[in-house]
């Protein structure tokens, strides 16, 4: 029998860079191919082109056996593919089954039959274990089941290929093995899966077999049962990488973050940070650990002058910062590396180096008398760009042509260009290669050997586990334990997670 | 921290009229309004070729038409820039007309106003008052969006009514001329009158001026890095430490102010007085020409010459042919369907389209 999808010999150019040199890949139904490669190496192109968002430059796409052309995705999706984006597209008051139904709406006397929706989408929820009440609005929903829904929306309109690019990069711990689980129930469904993540240990876990891009070529292939977290490693990036962070004692000094008592609402107005008190000192890394949405985004943008203080006070060096706006802040000396940096910390239609000076441009160096200084403003880019590994063909390209990775590195590369003096770094590695968490990782430790105060949020145990010098656990909107980095081990932390206490 | 109304991301129509600054799809959607155009002239019983050869040689052929192209073309440049302006910061300044023709009283005014200023100051006095008196008007509009939500096409759309009420009181009341029929105001003084230079308006080389001084500002300056910032993507603009509200109130004021100037040099340089015939149609031809400019300062002034050169041909079509000059009204109208409609430039731009638009924005991508 032909294999689901051929994919034989594409090749795909952007202005100054070839993302894709030719390319094969096979996936069987029933199967689960994961693509791994460094950020820029090609994976989104690759799988952009199999929905047809892209036309390949030369190349032959086959499905079923069957040369095809995939002209637009409603094209892709006519032929039983399906792409789940990760901004995902929910109307936020809709039921999940409206949502789901929405564009394919089965018709009842030429009108949307709400019942039949619900009972296909309880249905296929069960068929492929995505447990989800068809009934709930989306808005009512976390990250994760949102996630599902739009899975389920794939799976009404008959994907026999299913696309996942990078879905686990937002979920939690919880719900990524969740998603492993579904993923292996698609491939007993006999759905076949394009699966990519740069977390290793997904990749074992899940995948039949591995296919590795590095540079748009494809570099090698292999199975789970073959090789390790490091040999895969090894295949991505051409060398070995240390996976495991390597630092000095921290020799924390004055005082630069303290945080009192301070009260802040979620974006539903309810509380979000109840009370809450941290101090960080220069010279150390303090590592927030957390189930998400226990006040993690609210107290980055508490401290950044993004959300309003109800209550309580924030001092930066000692300087009374409560109701500061981001400009102030950023004066006196935080760097902020945004959780969402497609929405915050990027503006996709500026160049590169723009963007590198985004929130930069009224400096002396960048702006004399109100007129924009171009040349340093390049001469920093071209230095950023080289010593943060930024993969573009040039620092003129707009930062929304960068690969998911590299646009992170960017917005990584302006926080810490300037020397700020306390770094609040949300997900500062989501979406980035392991080779280039390495990278940034040395660069966190190196801006606290330098002085720096860093705050780290991060949904990885294992990345605030590694990179902190002190852990502290957030739950319900409060610090409820500090713990030094040796006394932090991952079941204890894992059960004051849960808002279990440590005896 | 960014909510509501603020926290809505550009409407996608305007980011792509911002955005895609490609020459291809205006130039074809002129192109393909004089053919429909031509259509239209045809079932008239008139060749079209000669009807728009008689509109060109109106417009151009003679010194005395191109002054009254270059006469129409001025107040539109400004009009364009004023919408120009705006859509950088993703506003939709429906409402150019409104303070353009504040404006255009307000320079009146300070030009029958004040007396025994000399005459260089007073002329610059009249662009002042009309300055000030647009940017003003739009700024209201600009608060109300910045502290209230109001979005800014119902409120400059209001005000744009209640401007017109406004003057129409002014002109019949307090500031009518003495024994005339007419709701009209007095001419200004001489002092107050924008000279010519040779035979090209001094108005219209302001223009220009300012065009290319805007484009500048834009382009160039910090204050334009953030009218482009809160334009292309408002959460990075705040994260960025811009502070949004205060950029929505002063892109208003200066666009605002653009179409004053308009409306000012309409009244020092042609019209030398202040009625509410003048004027008509001004500031929505702006939105026009900003749109087929695609927001680009500079090249409002080519959309502006455009549009110039049809208002200044068209009335020759009644006397040659006893065809309305409306028909002008009908080309800029599916002129601006096109280029305000995405679809034009998705259709020609199919492939090259999909090539570029990011369509899915994931951590992946
Ligand atoms: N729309 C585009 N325009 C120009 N260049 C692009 C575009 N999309 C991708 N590229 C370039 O193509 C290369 C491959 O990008 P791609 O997004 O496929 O990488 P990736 O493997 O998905 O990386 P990541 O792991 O960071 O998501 C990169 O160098 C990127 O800059
Ligand atoms: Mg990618």
């Amino acid at each position: 029998m032909a294999p689901l999808l051929e994919v034989k010999n594409v090749s795909k150019s952007f202005p100054g860079v070839l993302a894709n040199d030719n390319i094969s890949l096979t996936v069987n139904a029933g199967e689960v191919v994961a693509l791994l490669g460094e950020n820029g190496a090609g994976k989104s192109t690759l799988v952009k082109m199999i929905y047809g968002l892209y036309p390949p430059d030369s190349g032959e796409i086959f499905i079923n056996g069957n040369k095809v052309e995939l002209t637009s995705p409603k094209a892709a999706i006519d032929l039983g593919v399906g792409m789940v984006h990760q901004h995902f597209q929910l109307v936020p008051v809709f039921s999940v089954a409206q949502n789901v139904a929405l564009g394919a709406e089965k018709k009842r006397y030429g009108l949307y039959d709400s019942q039949q929706a619900e009972e296909d989408v309880a249905a296929l929820s069960q068929k492929y274990g995505l447990a989800v009440d068809p009934a709930v609005k989306i808005e009512d929903l976390p990250v994760g089941t949102q996630q599902r829904v739009e899975i389920l929306k794939v799976l009404y309109r008959d994907a026999k290929l299913l696309i996942l690019d990078e879905p686990t990069a937002v979920l939690t711990p919880q719900e990524t093995d969740e998603l492993l689980e579904v993923m292996r129930g698609f491939a007993k469904q006999g759905v076949g899966v394009i699966f990519i993540t740069h977390k290793l240990r997904e990749v074992l876990a899940v995948a039949d077999r591995v296919v590795v891009l590095r540079n748009g070529k494809q570099v090698g292939e292999t199975k789970p049962s073959e090789t390790d977290q490091a040999g895969l490693a090894k295949m991505m990036v051409g060398r070995s990488v240390v996976l495991d962070v390597k630092k000095e004692l921290a020799k924390p000094k004055e005082e630069v973050l303290r945080i009192e008592k301070i009260v802040v609402k979620d974006d539903r107005n309810l509380i979000g940070l109840n009370e809450l008190s941290l101090s960080v000192k220069a010279g150390e890394i303090v590592g927030i650990a957390g189930v998400e949405g226990n006040g993690q985004r609210e107290l980055v943008q508490a401290i950044t002058g993004l959300r309003k203080i109800e209550a309580g006070k924030v001092y930066i060096n000692n300087v009374d910062a409560t109701d500061s706006s981001p400009y102030q802040v950023h004066k006196m000396g935080v760097a902020h590396v945004p959780e969402d940096r497609e929405r915050d910390g990027l503006v996709a239609s500026y160049s590169i180096a723009d963007n590198l000076v985004l929130n930069r441009f009224t400096e002396a160096e960048f702006s004399k008398r109100g007129v924009r200084q171009v040349e340093p403003i390049k001469k920093l880019a071209r230095f950023l760009v080289e010593k943060f590994a930024v993969k573009t063909p040039s620092i003129e390209t707009n930062a929304g042509a960068l690969s998911g990775g590299n646009k992170q590195k960017l917005v990584i590369a302006r926080e810490l260009a300037w020397g700020p003096k306390l770094l609040v770094a949300a997900q500062p590695t989501r979406g980035v290669d392991v080779g280039s968490i390495e990278f940034i990782h040395n660069q966190i430790v190196q801006a606290r050997d330098n002085g720096a105060a860093v705050l780290l949020v991060s949904a990885e145990l294992d990345e605030v586990l590694g990179l902190a010098d002190r852990v502290a656990v957030i739950y319900a909107g409060k610090i409820v334990a500090e713990l030094d980095a040796a006394a932090a081990d991952r079941n204890k932390v894992g059960r004051l997670m849960a808002g279990g206490d440590t005896n | 921290m960014i909510q509501g109304e603020e926290a809505k991301k550009l409407h996608p129509t305007l980011s792509y009229l911002v955005q895609k600054q490609s020459l291809v799809v205006p130039l074809i959607a002129v192109l393909v309004a004089f053919l429909i155009g031509s259509v239209l002239i045809a079932l008239q019983g008139v060749n079209p070729v000669g009807a728009y050869q008689t509109i060109f040689n109106a417009a151009l052929g003679s010194e005395r038409g191109l002054l009254r192209t270059l006469e129409k073309t001025t107040p539109l440049i400004l009009a364009g820039l004023a919408v120009a302006v705006a859509l950088r910061v993703g506003l939709f300044n429906i409402g150019a007309q409104g303070q353009l023709i504040m404006g255009a009283f307000f320079a009146t005014w300070a030009g029958f106003t004040f007396t025994n200023l000399p005459a260089l100051l007073h002329v610059f006095v009249g662009l002042l008052a009309g300055v000030i008196a647009g940017g003003l008007w739009a700024a209201i509009a600009g608060v109300l969006k910045a502290y209230r939500g109001v979005h800014e096409v119902i409120s400059t759309i209001m005000l744009n009514s209640i401007a017109i009420a406004l003057l129409d009181y002014l002109v019949n009341h307090p500031f009518k001329e003495p024994g005339q029929a007419l709701p009209r105001t007095v001419p200004i003084f001489e002092t107050a009158q924008l000279p010519k230079l040779g035979f090209v308006p001094v108005g219209f080389l302001l223009a220009l001026l300012v065009a290319m001084f805007i484009s500048w500002v834009i382009n160039r300056t910090t204050a334009g890095f953030q009218f482009n910032t809160v334009g292309a993507n408002k959460f990075a603009a705040a994260y960025a430490g811009i502070k949004i509200k205060y950029i929505v109130v002063a892109s208003m004021l200066l666009s605002g102010g653009l179409a004053g100037l308009g409306g000012a040099v309409e009244s020092l340089g042609i019209t030398y007085r202040f009625e509410p015939a003048f004027n008509k149609g001004l500031g929505f031809d702006g939105i026009t020409i900003a749109l087929l400019a695609r927001a680009n300062p500079l090249a409002t002034i080519p959309a502006a010459f455009l549009v110039g050169v049809l208002r200044s041909g068209a009335p020759s079509l009644q006397f040659d042919y006893g065809i309305e000059p409306e028909i002008v009204d009908l080309l800029l109208a599916i002129t601006l369907l096109l280029v305000a409609a995405p679809i034009l430039g998705k259709l020609i731009f199919r492939k090259y389209a999909k090539k570029s638009e990011t369509i899915s924005s994931g951590w992946g991508s």
